[in-house]
């Protein structure tokens, strides 16, 4: 085969792979940043997923999908906000429960409305996000190299998936550069001072949680309306998780949670690529490892062998006023 | 808000508050099953039915609490050092892999009740094996344990999948199991336990391990509130600072802690690996170890609280089979929701209902009191 051609593929395969996981890392991002510590992201994305294939097969649109699939994720996003920041509850705890709550919801809801083993019906065209052709795409369609890296990695992806890597900019704008993002990090770090300073600890929090909903729907979407068409059961199949540890990969920070994402993808990708392939030196590379990877690596990170993850310092804790 | 909540007594803060919270996540289950389009009160009555009703179904219910037991009580350990084990899953997956080889090994040289310690020996030092790597490094160098352990939780199931089918698989087999084991390996069923009751067990699995986990949960009582090494990890768990100051080892404890966690939920395995299988399988957890989570929140991580927590699940899951048998619409997948609802209000929402309770208590002490007092100056 041509390499030129197995490393557009994979590099491709990279992008698709990692736009949802961008999604719910950026996601995480806001929450844990705000001090709420997030392990429900499966469940917000897998329930996203479903309302999303839901709605899109119901109404026949995709944008009307997309709306559903964040309106949940933000439901769901409320119940975790309400837990941990107002009852005061443990976060852990509630982010298990929000994912067990979506994992058996999706399937019996799922089960009941369309009869389909857990199926939503098959999206046809306009109630699912279609790759779009950037103009140029036929113009540079015969230029020898640029022609295919703009084909294959540059035009041709979904909606969601530009606005995906327009959001890294975005929140590290958001983030470092606005009034809020200063708030969100404040909150997160010393929540004491900002109460101190007069604003609403609550309040910021719940903001935080509010944005990891709104973007987990879309991580949702596009897994159910954009790569796929149609949502099946346990569709996220841990991305969530793979999310959670990009986030921690990358330090909470915005572009390095695109990196780390993409590092993800590219195993994800390559562990396709090199499924019973035999390489020189190491022989065949067993499929497993390479799905494993991401989380060893985390862990080797979390361990403080390459650089130390310091999450945020009051992540976990709710914040109680005044004694 | 901000005054701590007044104390209760016992009763209420270990009787009525989580019944408060278990009813509550019922009645919402309840209204899923309602959106569904079935009767949530027939539903209700088929689950018990189902799970109680006649011997096969309680062979299964306490077949399924046995599971339960082991991983709540893990969870249970490691909540009362302050930790929080969700990997569970794993380490009971790992833990399986001792158990399977320990029963390959010795099932044709040994009688079953001769296996059976090497094998209870093996499934508790995988699984605290397992739960080594994290507990050393929260003690070690601060990685947060609920981080590492969902980690692990993923590793495992990467490794035993490639041990499954690159290395135990038996040559010329398709299907990812190991052989089936001699009788040598099999823990035999408790059906004259129920027989007792005149109750005939079928084909339900319900075998001698639940007697293992019995002993499991009274030995765990004794560590955690006779023991001093129970009480130096109940002192981590309520204040790392006090701790430290009472010279109690911080590292020690943890690493500790983990490893008994892991080894509770490594002997689960047991369980369906010998004694109902026959034969490592994949996925054979099965989602045991986040049940163990629910069943410890909700026995407040007390074995008295837990074996009827693990019973309650154990009647979900047989209950849930029947259920799915009567109305299509409802498949074992419903047990997941309530899975996570009892978790969100037996756990994050536990004090949701607190101070509505707090204050109807304290109206009522107040109002006997007022009433004694006007009797006394009468």
């Amino acid at each position: 085969m041509d390499y030129f051609q197995i490393i557009l593929v994979t590099l491709e395969a990279t992008i698709r792979l990692s736009v949802p996981l961008i999604f719910a890392a950026l996601a995480g991002l806001y929450s844990e940043r705000s001090g709420v510590f997030d392990i429900g992201l499966e469940g917000k994305m897998l329930a996203a997923a479903f309302a999303g294939g839901a709605a899109a097969a119901v109404y026949g649109s995709a944008f009307i999908g997309l709306a559903a699939a964040i309106l949940i994720s933000v439901a769901l996003a409320m119940v975790h906000a309400f837990a941990s920041i107002t009852q005061r509850g443990n976060q852990i705890v509630s982010g298990v429960a929000i994912n067990f709550i979506a994992l058996g919801s999706t399937v019996i809801l799922g089960q009941a409305w369309f009869q389909q083993g857990g199926r939503t019906p098959q999206l046809g065209e306009g109630s699912r996000f279609e790759a779009i052709r950037l103009p140029l795409t036929d113009t540079l369609e015969d230029v020898p190299v640029i022609g295919p890296i703009y084909e294959n990695l540059i035009s041709e992806h979904f909606l969601l998936t530009y606005l995906a890597f327009a959001l890294v900019p975005f929140t590290w704008w958001v983030l470092y550069r606005t009034r809020f993002g200063l708030r969100l990090r404040a909150v997160g770090e010393n929540p004491g001072a900002v109460d101190t300073a007069g604003i609403s600890v609550t309040q910021m929090r719940y903001l935080g949680v509010l944005c990891c909903g709104i973007l987990c729907g879309f991580a949702g979407a596009y897994l159910s309306m954009a790569v796929a068409a149609g949502f099946v059961k346990g569709m996220t199949a841990g991305k969530g998780f793979i999310a959670l540890a990009a986030l921690i990969f990358a330090k909470w920070k915005p572009v390095n949670v695109m990196l780390a994402c993409l590092l993800f993808g590219f195993l994800d990708a390559l562990a396709i690529l090199l499924q019973g392939q035999e390489l020189p030196v190491v022989g065949e590379v067993p499929v497993q490892f390479m799905q494993a990877l991401p989380y060893v690596l985390t862990v080797i990170l979390l361990a403080g062998f390459i650089g130390k993850a310091i999450p945020p310092k009051a992540g976990g804790q709710p914040y109680v006023k005044e004694r | 808000m901000s005054v701590p909540y007044a104390k209760l007594p016992l009763w209420v803060e270990y009787g009525l508050i989580p019944l408060i919270n278990l009813v509550v996540a019922f009645l919402v289950a309840g209204l899923v099953v309602l959106l569904v389009g079935e009767s949530p009160i027939r539903a209700a009555t088929l689950l018990v039915q189902g799970a109680f009703g006649y011997g096969e179904g309680l062979g299964f219910t306490l077949y399924y609490a046995t599971n339960f037991i082991f991983t709540g009580l893990a969870v249970a350990v490691a909540f009362h050092c302050g930790l929080f084990n969700i990997g569970g899953e794993g380490q009971a997956y790992i833990g399986g892999l001792g158990v399977a080889i320990v029963a390959l090994a010795l099932d044709g040289i040994f009688p079953w009740f001769l296996t059976l310690p090497f094998a209870i020996l093996a499934g508790a030092l995988f699984g605290a094996a397992w739960a080594f790597i994290p507990g050393y490094l929260q003690a070690k160098r601060g990685s947060h344990v609920v981080i590492t352990t969902i980690m692990f939780n993923f590793i495992a199931s990467s490794v035993m999948v490639y041990m499954l089918v690159e290395v135990l698989k038996p040559i010329g087999s398709m299907a990812p199991q190991t052989e089936t084991f001699l009788p040598g390996a099999h823990i035999p069923t408790l059906d004259w336990l129920l027989g007792i009751f005149g109750l005939d067990i079928g084909g339900a699995p319900f075998n001698l391990t639940f007697v293992i986990a019995l002993v499991a949960a009274f030995l765990v009582w004794l560590l955690i509130w006779r023991t001093r090494l129970g009480f130096e990890i109940r002192t981590m768990g309520a204040s790392p600072t006090a701790a430290r100051y009472a010279g109690i080892k911080e590292v020690r404890i943890i690493i500790i802690t983990m490893l008994i966690s892991g080894g509770l939920a490594g002997m689960m395995a047991l369980n369906p690996i010998m004694g109902d299988q026959d034969r490592l399988q994949l996925d054979f957890v099965a989602g045991a170890g986040f049940v163990g989570i629910a069943v410890a929140l909700m026995g407040r991580s007390h074995p008295v609280g837990i074996i009827p927590a693990a019973i309650l699940f154990g009647m979900l899951y047989q209950g849930g089979a029947e259920i799915a048998f009567e109305m299509p619409e409802i498949s074992r997948d419903m047990i997941t929701i309530i899975q996570g609802l009892v978790i969100l209000f037996a756990g994050a929402l536990e004090n949701m209902f607190r101070p509505a309770i707090t204050t109807f208590f304290a109206t009522l002490s107040g109002a006997g009191r007022r009433s004694e007092a006007t009797a006394a100056g009468e």
